[in-house]
Formats: structure tokens, C-alpha cells, sequence
């Protein structure tokens, strides 16, 4: 547990003192969807129909981004190989950087999905199911990410392949959590939806850290 | 001197042996199973001929799945006991399935024209077989991403079991998704009651389109083999021309 | 940590009939060492012989082909993290991350080994050992190359593990920082520490083994 939060508080600190990459994934994720009106047209009843599909998937690409550089930094600079010989398990000290990742991307996604609700004219039931259903899948959206973004240490195109690799992972979510707004908008219960989110989660919890350090462990070997 | 583990001779003898009965009886299964398929059976009464493109796009959907499980397990195999033919399996496998998806992908979208009056309809089967395209794109494009083949095989075999554990996921999630947004009466492709005159070509079929497989795993991974080979080969000289 | 009750007739760390197979190629094959406390492996060869990936075997990066390496005769695979905890390395980067101090990057590599108590004072006197105290407060990226790895040396004084793992370190190194590792590498074996080194320098430590690579090729005809 102390290797954990060790490795969480190192890694929140570089974030910090880096500054802005948790500012330009929210940046990315309101850019994105302020396309959609230009490319759809402002008519309010298309933008609320379309609302919290689109706000998704900006919010999975905005993910997906930040993924890149989750172990690459670490990567190059020779700090992974070393992570890897602490008498921390290396499943712990993947769990720890899907943390940060979460909590520097996912947190500031969610923050940031109300003004795009407004902005996408989302109907006003759908605002609770939607901060719900972003809170229980973007902490699996991070987890699937660190096992892609273990993969793709050291090969020749990283983030056009990440996305590759990691996108047909992301539709479950994507179909749960948008469902979750739809039915509460059509006025039925988003129950269902919201268990299967966060079974999801919970099968993802234990099984993603234990793919991603395999996937480290080979891309040090 | 070839490592004795990047030399398996005695697959590559036995490969021998057993490449040419295959190609006949791949021949054979598919002579049958089409002259089954397009003449000897009967067209339906609702789709006419063209519920005889089944019997290219159900194998092809069959053997989609059939290799996806195959190179996942030759995956296991090849990361847990490090056996490099499952490693060459794998390889090898999975541009063969990725056609068997586009098959799939192509003759559906074919076959649905004339049913739904598009080429293009997001039915639950068609949508889950063109994610199982995009996860067999991403295990082809991960394994061609290292400078090291070694590097590769080892980081795909890892994705394709991590996409194997996702496909029911997918698979169960995409059906849903299609109950949510699409009427029931759509027509199901190859619906529950298939009578026996459908059944015979279309089972010949599927074993014909196995064997076929098998065949161009057998190519393909004695290729592999063979460029291995020359590989250690180029390698050596680059390692001699430093002392 | 300690192993001076084990006797130095006893080897406690070895390998036996090692085969490494990297990037297509054996780089080696049948090779064996032993290392008993307070004694030096130098590792010679030529370039692409495979003193580095023998260091990485030996830190438990990537696993022997064929061969065991074991630890008080048990493999070190069977338990990585008492391995990794017993064990420093030196690869060829040296991980010092920009935005933060020097001091904070020690200190967050030594809070993750075992029994790190009086902290700070092992830091700080770690730092005077390799003559850099002056550069405590100094952010990563100010560093030159030389001082970096100083840094780099600075942790594995400051946090004690009995088997270091130097992968020529003495890389950018000048001539009075040299003789600092050297009087840190004869106090660790003097308290029974074992050292297993790489490197093209021809001043050799003291009563050290050599052990030449180069006769375990593997691809001569």
C-alpha cells in the first residue's frame, strides 16, 4: 500500500508540475464536441437527441489521448525498468498509474460533462444518469487503456496504434453508458444499464492490472 | 547453429506429409459442398437465390470465430510455455481469419441488399462481426510494430487474449444495443428453423471451409519458418562483422 | 538485508548453463557465474556480447532461456520481489524526472525500498558520498549529463540492498566522480555487498573476478 501511494503521489506531482496536460484533455473533450453543432446543425431537438452520445465518445477519445503517455515518459527515461525492480508488485504499481490517469483525465471529463450537457442542450433527466454512468465507466476506460498503452511500449507508431488497439475495447462502454442517459431521458429507469457499468468495472478491476504489468513486463524484456 | 527451438524440423517434415492430402481433400469438400450449395438444393421462398450466398457467408462467420479462438489459444500457449510454433500459429492465423471476417463483412453486407434494401444495415451479427474485424486489424498492425519479431509476437499474443476475454462482452453488448434500437420484425440471418436440405451443403461447406484453413496455416507458417531462418542468417553476419 | 552469517565458501548468488535469446539471436549460451558477499564480477566483452542482457537476467528483467539463476539455491523467478528488494541497478538511463529535485527524486525511489527510516539524513549523505550535496534543491532539468547519473548513483547508496547491478556507471563520469563510486563500490563489499559490473574502462576494482563474455558466444559456427 505504501509503494502505491508512493507511486501515486510522485506521479500526481510530476502531473502537476508538468501543468497543463489534464487541462488539454478537458480542452479536447469541449472542442470535440462543439463540432457537432456546426457539423449537425444548432436545431435543439437533433442536438438533444444526439447529446449524450456524443459527449461520450468525445469523453472516450479525450481518454484515450492522455493514454499515450501513461508509461511512455517512464519508458524512455529509464524509470520503468526501475519501477519494475522495486519490491513493489508490478501489478500495484499498474493500479497506481490507471489512478493518476483517472484522476487527471476521467475526474476533470466528468467535471467538465455538465457544460457540455448545456452546450448540447441535454434534456435535464439526463444530467444525474449521465455524471453516474461517466463516473462507473471512465475508471474502466483507464484500465483498458493501460493494458494498450503497455503494448505499444517501444514499437514504431505508438498513438495511432493505441487507438487500434484500444477503441473496439471501449464499445461496451460506450453502449452501456450511453443507454443509461437514453432510457432515463425516455423516462424509464437506467438500473440495469448502471449494474452492467459497474460490473464492468468491478471484472475490470483485478483483471486489467494483471494483463497490463504482463504487457510492461515484455515490453522491458 | 539455428537454436534448436527456431528449427522445428519435425513439424516442418510432418507439414510435408500432410500439406497435399489436405489441399485434395479441401478441393474435394469444396467441389461437393458448392455443387450442394448452388444446385442440388432448394431456393427460398421468401428470398430466392439469394439465400445462397449462406453458404459463403455462414462458414465465413463460423470460421471468423474459429480462428479468433485459435490464435488466442495458440496466444496462451505460446506466452505460458513459450513454445514458438504456437507463436508461428498465431501468426500465421490471423490474416487468414481477418479475410474470413471480411468475407463475412462482404457477403452479409451482399446478402442483405436484396432483404433490407441496403447495403448496409447495423444488424446485431453484421456490428459484432465488424468489431471482430477491428480487434483482428489491431493484432495484425501490434505485431508488425516492433523492430524485434520476438517483441511483437509476445505484445499481440497478450492483446489477442485480452481481446478474447472481450468478445462475448462485445458480443453480448452489441445485442443489446441492436433490441434497444432496432424493431424485431428484422428478418434474423440464418433463422432458428434450417432444414436439411440447407443443413447438408452448408455443414460440407463449413468443414470445407476448415480444411482450407488448416491448408494455408500449413503455407504460412512454413514460410514463417522459412524467413526465420534467413533472418538468424542476416543476423548472424551482422554479428560477426563486429569482432 | 545482512548476509554476513552466511560463510564466503558458500556461493549465495549464481547462475548455471545460462542461454539469453534476444532480438532473434542467442546471445549467449552455457554461461555460469558465482557470487559469494564482498566479492566483484567484472563482466568483458565486446560490443552486442551481452554484458548488458546478462545484468538484466541476473536483476530478474527477462527470464534465462534455459539456465537457472538462483539465490541461496532458490530461483530468483520464484519470488521477483524479494529479489527486486535485495537488489540495485544501474541500466543505461538514468531516471531522473525534470520537475522535481533532486532530493525528491531520491527520496521517492527510497520511500519504495523495504526498512527506509532515517530517511533524509541517508539522502543527504548519500549525496555528499558523490560530491553533489550542493545540488540537493537543483530541479532534474538543470542536471548535465555526469551529474544525472551521480543522482543515479545516490540512490542506490541512499537505500542499502546487498547485490548492485551497475551497467557501466561510470558512463559520463569524470575522473574524481569515478573514484567516489569506486570507494562506494569497496564500502559495499566490505560490509559483505556483492557487485556485478559492466564496463570498457580498463582500470579494474580490486580482487574482482573477471568473467569474458565473449567466450560464450553462441553463434560461431
Amino acid at each position: 500500500m505504501n509503494g502505491f501511494l508512493a507511486i501515486v503521489r510522485r506521479d500526481l506531482r510530476l502531473a502537476f508540475r508538468q501543468g497543463l496536460d489534464s487541462l488539454m484533455v478537458v480542452a479536447f473533450f469541449v472542442i470535440a464536441v462543439v463540432l457537432f453543432p456546426f457539423g449537425v446543425g444548432p436545431q435543439p431537438n437533433t442536438l438533444a437527441r444526439i447529446a449524450p452520445g456524443v459527449i461520450w465518445v468525445a469523453a472516450l477519445l479525450a481518454s484515450m489521448l492522455s493514454l499515450e503517455r501513461l508509461f511512455q515518459t517512464d519508458y524512455e527515461d529509464g524509470s520503468l525498468e526501475l519501477l519494475a525492480l522495486q519490491p513493489v508488485a508490478l501489478e500495484i504499481t499498474v493500479m497506481a498509474k490507471v489512478t493518476v490517469h483517472w484522476l487527471t483525465t476521467g475526474l476533470p471529463l466528468i467535471v467538465a460533462a455538465p457544460l457540455l450537457g448545456v452546450l448540447m442542450n441535454l434534456p435535464e433527466d439526463g444530467y444525474m444518469p449521465l455524471m453516474i454512468a461517466l463516473t462507473l465507466g471512465t475508471p474502466t476506460l483507464s484500465l483498458i487503456g493501460a493494458i494498450g498503452a503497455a503494448l505499444i511500449l517501444g514499437s514504431r507508431r505508438g498513438g495511432i496504434l493505441l487507438s487500434l488497439l484500444v477503441l473496439p475495447l471501449y464499445i461496451p462502454v460506450l453502449i452501456f453508458g450511453v443507454s443509461a442517459v437514453d432510457v432515463v431521458i425516455g423516462g424509464f429507469s437506467a438500473k440495469p444499464q448502471l449494474l452492467i457499468l459497474s460490473g464492468l468495472l468491478v471484472g475490470a478491476l483485478p483483471l486489467c492490472p494483471w494483463a497490463g504489468a504482463a504487457a510492461v513486463r515484455q515490453g522491458l524484456e | 547453429m539455428f537454436h534448436r527451438f527456431a528449427n522445428p524440423a519435425r513439424f516442418l517434415r510432418f507439414a510435408a506429409v500432410i500439406q497435399p492430402w489436405i489441399a485434395g481433400l479441401t478441393v474435394l469438400l469444396f467441389a461437393v459442398g458448392l455443387y450442394l450449395g448452388l444446385l442440388a438444393s432448394p431456393a427460398d421462398y421468401q428470398q430466392g437465390e439469394t439465400v445462397r450466398m449462406m453458404y459463403v457467408h455462414v462458414p465465413s462467420a463460423w470460421m471468423a470465430l474459429f480462428c479468433y479462438t485459435g490464435m488466442a489459444i495458440s496466444c496462451g500457449v505460446a506466452l505460458i510455455w513459450k513454445h514458438p510454433l504456437a507463436d508461428l500459429a498465431a501468426k500465421a492465423t490471423a490474416p487468414v481469419g481477418a479475410s474470413f471476417t471480411f468475407l463475412a463483412l462482404v457477403t452479409g453486407s451482399l446478402w442483405g441488399k436484396p432483404m433490407w434494401g441496403a447495403w448496409w444495415v447495423w444488424d446485431a451479427r453484421l456490428t459484432s462481426m465488424l468489431v471482430l474485424f477491428f480487434l483482428y486489424l489491431g493484432y495484425m498492425a501490434l505485431n508488425n510494430a516492433f523492430d524485434d519479431p520476438g517483441r511483437g509476437s509476445k505484445a499481440s499474443s497478450i492483446l489477442a487474449l485480452v481481446g478474447f476475454v472481450n468478445v462475448p462482452i462485445i458480443k453480448f453488448s452489441v445485442d443489446w444495443w441492436n433490441t434497444l434500437h432496432q424493431p424485431a420484425s428484422v428478418v434474423k440471418m440464418g433463422g432458428p428453423a434450417i432444414h436439411a436440405s440447407i443443413l447438408s451443403p452448408l455443414l460440407v461447406m463449413g468443414v470445407a471451409f476448415t480444411t482450407y484453413y488448416l491448408w494455408v496455416l500449413l503455407i504460412r507458417i512454413r514460410r514463417e519458418v522459412t524467413a526465420n531462418k534467413v533472418r538468424a542468417l542476416q543476423m548472424r553476419q551482422a554479428s560477426r562483422g563486429e569482432q | 538485508m545482512q548476509n554476513h552469517h552466511l560463510g564466503s565458501s558458500l556461493s549465495l548468488f549464481t547462475g548455471t548453463d545460462l542461454v539469453c535469446f534476444r532480438g532473434g539471436r542467442t546471445v549467449f549460451a552455457g554461461l555460469g557465474f558465482a557470487l559469494s558477499p564482498g566479492e566483484a564480477l567484472m563482466l568483458r566483452g565486446p560490443n552486442g556480447s551481452g554484458k548488458s542482457s546478462l545484468l538484466r537476467l541476473m536483476a530478474g528483467l527477462g527470464q534465462p532461456l534455459e539456465g537457472a539463476l538462483t539465490w541461496s539455491d532458490e530461483s530468483i523467478a520464484n519470488d521477483p520481489e524479494a529479489h527486486n528488494a535485495r537488489l540495485h541497478y544501474i541500466g543505461h538511463a538514468d531516471p531522473v524526472k525534470p520537475v522535481l529535485t533532486v532530493t525528491e527524486n531520491l527520496r521517492f525511489w527510497a520511500t519504495l525500498r523495504p526498512g527506509f527510516g532515517n530517511g533524509e539524513d541517508a539522502i543527504a549523505s548519500a549525496l555528499e558520498k558523490l560530491g553533489i550535496g550542493h545540488l540537493a534543491d537543483v530541479p532534474g532539468r538543470f542536471l548535465s549529463a555526469g551529474q544525472k547519473r551521480r543522482v543515479n548513483l545516490a540512490r542506490i547508496l541512499a537505500a542499502p540492498a546487498s547485490l548492485w547491478l551497475l551497467d557501466e556507471p561510470q558512463t559520463a563520469l569524470d575522473r574524481a566522480a569515478e573514484k567516489n563510486l569506486k570507494d562506494a563500490i569497496a564500502d559495499h563489499r566490505a560490509g559483505g555487498g556483492m557487485v556485478a559490473i559492466s564496463s570498457h574502462a580498463e582500470n579494474s576494482l580490486a580482487n574482482a573476478r573477471e568473467l569474458d563474455i565473449n567466450q560464450f558466444r553462441a553463434d560461431s559456427p
